[in-house]
């Protein structure tokens, strides 16, 4: 397999108004192979949806790329504003499915309008007819019914207006989608069809590569082939999918999977915990590792000291714990002791009553 | 135990003549004390709108409901109703008023009750879902974070000691630690005080984890209830075992 897309060392911080930076994303590296879904998982406000503005550039005000470069297809582009991004990328070389995107269609058009103003915005030439002719057959392609252009928004039900909208942003045969949480807002069923969708656009190579941002774990693993967790806007741990909600080998990620709720005849029985505490306020990250003030296998250094990087660059976790314990993943227990869970009850300690509302920044998408 | 909440042949149909739609159809059930169940479907199964029905925020076009005992089919003092039922929705976000402070917001909802009880109900609520007083009540919404948003709005239905929770997807907008934090909340309220619990939600998993039944509905149709043992691990109707699959697994199906 070749290597479609590099993004390294990616940086990036909202400006506040009053002059300070709040560091969203924070050294971030990732690659995608050629027909690879990446999935990216975390908490609400770990810095996902920052980190998919950056890479389908669409950074605006006031998200601020520091540093950080994107390869696609051995071509390069500095992310941090010193060469102006070419105009044609959005759109056919990456293109983004925003959060929430299903409900960002104008109610008083037909969704074929779109399509032919998607198509226009890139290619002046391109008649009417050619756009539609286009978005029949990739309709047709997917075994959708065509009559989905001729639909007002309102006629469409929430599963199928998310389709219609995964198709419409990869008319142009984009190389990446990059597609923010496109399946929260679905029930079960418009879920799996949206998924088994996605993958038959791969498998057709109506795009190259697909990263795929969501919190829901189970959803990743049945959608992509790695997953990278983020927390407090850093990876935490990479892994194949497989391996990594099977044996993780960081706590963090051990925690997240310890609290998906499966129907599974064991989940009748047990209490589940959620993760203690929030996560933190990137305006003041904790010192160390980021995650250790919630970490249920916090060791001294954990405190002081940046955690290494365990393992090679398709398989690591940057933790202490995982340095010691070589090759062993977190034993779910540990991150999820009782001790912990009376924590839980209390959302912050707070000392910090003036940083609360920093923390919105980090969730606002560009 | 014994019967708390009964619905017989609820009906609701939406418009008239031939754009005439049913979104619930005959359902009946029933709920009985300190139990919690849990209403599963797709979306426009008809979920909300039965519980909708229940709260008395819609007409019924025909059935009847019971509440302990009494007709509320009907409802002349829904004031009064609410004093024991009392509802928590979806979103955690637009269910606030952005101008109000948590204080003002949770005194308004005092006005249901007699003045002298409600400081300390306020205090009380607040805790059973673990915020104290101080830190929360003097703060505007943008302030909070999703989850504690919606403990407050489960704090705001508990201040009125309601005999019948209805959440209505109370869960599905905030992640996957914090849907845990919140389902925990309302098992340990059945437990101490009692309450009878009515959770909507599409996600199996969820009601696999909080549910003592299940019914599921299809179309507004009702196609299957039973103990959540019976429905989520021996479902009968076809329907159900559909949901069932379509549900992404975390580990490998055995």
């Amino acid at each position: 397999m070749s290597r479609l897309v590099n993004a390294e060392h990616l940086r990036a911080s909202y400006h506040t108004p009053d002059g300070r930076e709040v560091t969203a994303v924070d050294g971030v590296s990732v690659h995608i192979d050629e027909g690879e879904v990446l999935g990216i998982a975390g908490e609400s406000g770990s810095g996902k949806s920052t980190l998919g503005a950056i890479l389908s550039l669409t950074a605006r005000p006031p998200l601020y790329v520091d540093s950080g470069s994107l390869e696609i297809d051995g071509q390069t582009q500095a992310l941090d504003g010193s060469s102006k991004i070419p105009r044609t990328w959005r759109g056919s070389v990456v293109s983004l499915l925003p959060q929430g995107a299903m409900n960002s269609i104008s109610p008083t058009m037909r969704v074929r309008d779109l399509v032919v103003d998607v198509m226009r915005a890139h290619n002046r030439s391109v008649t009417k007819d050619e756009a539609l002719d286009r978005a029949r057959d990739r309709l047709a392609s997917l075994d959708l019914p065509t009559r989905v252009l001729d639909a007002y928004p309102h006629q469409l039900s929430g599963g199928m207006k998310q389709r219609t909208v995964t198709i419409i942003s990869t008319l142009l045969n984009p190389r990446l989608l990059i597609a923010d949480e496109p399946t929260s807002a679905l029930d079960v069923t418009s879920q799996k069809a949206l998924i088994d969708m996605l993958l038959q656009m791969l498998e057709q190579k109506i795009m190259s590569g697909v990263i795929f941002i969501t919190h829901d774990l189970p959803v990743l693993r049945t959608v992509s082939n790695r997953i990278a967790v983020m927390y407090a806007g850093k990876i935490v741990e990479v892994g194949d999918a497989e391996e990594l909600t099977t044996a993780p080998r960081h706590p963090y990620s051990a925690a997240l999977l310890s609290s998906v709720l499966v129907p599974e005849p064991a989940y009748r029985k047990m209490r589940v915990y959620g993760i203690p505490g929030a996560p933190p306020n990137l305006a003041h990250p904790p010192s160390g590792c980021r995650f250790h003030p919630r970490c249920g296998l916090v060791m001294d250094e954990c405190h002081t000291e940046e955690p290494p990087h365990v393992g090679d660059q398709l398989r690591f976790s940057k933790c202490f714990w995982a340095l010691k314990n070589p090759g062993q993943s977190v034993p779910l227990k540990a991150v999820t002791a009782s001790s912990l869970s009376e924590t839980d009850t209390v959302v912050e300690d707070d000392d910090d009553t003036t940083s609360r509302p920093d923390d919105e920044p980090s969730e606002v998408p560009a | 135990m014994s019967e708390i909440f009964a619905a017989k042949e609820l009906t609701k149909t939406f418009g008239h003549g031939k754009h005439v739609v049913e979104a619930v159809k005959q359902v009946s059930f029933s709920l009985q004390e300190r139990e919690v169940v849990t209403i599963v479907g797709e979306s426009g199964s008809g979920k909300s709108t039965l519980a909708r029905m229940v709260l008395g925020l819609l007409p019924i076009t025909s059935g009847q409901m019971t509440f302990q005992g009494q007709d509320v089919t009907h409802l002349k003092d829904r004031a009064a109703y609410w004093r024991d039922v009392q509802a928590v929705f979806q979103d955690p976000f637009s269910s606030f008023n952005q101008f109000f402070t948590v204080r003002r917001l949770l005194h308004r909802s005092l006005r249901l009750l007699h003045a002298d009880v409600g400081r300390e109900r306020l205090e009380e609520s607040l805790q059973y879902v673990g915020l104290t007083g101080p830190d929360v009540l003097d703060r505007y919404p943008h302030q909070l974070s999703g989850g504690q948003r919606q403990r407050i709005m489960i704090a705001r239905a508990l201040m009125l000691r309601p005999k019948l929770l209805v959440a209505d997807e109370a869960t599905s907008m905030l992640d996957a630690s914090l849907r845990v934090n919140i389902l925990n909340v309302l098992t340990d309220l059945r437990d101490e005080l009692g309450m009878t619990v009515l959770f909507i939600t599409h996600d199996i998993g969820q009601a696999c984890y909080v549910a003592d039944r299940v019914l599921v509905m299809e179309n507004g149709l009702m196609v299957e209830q039973g103990s959540t043992d019976d429905v989520i691990f021996n479902p009968q109707h076809e329907y159900t075992q559909r949901l069932l699959s379509d549900v992404p697994k975390l580990h490998q199906a055995s």
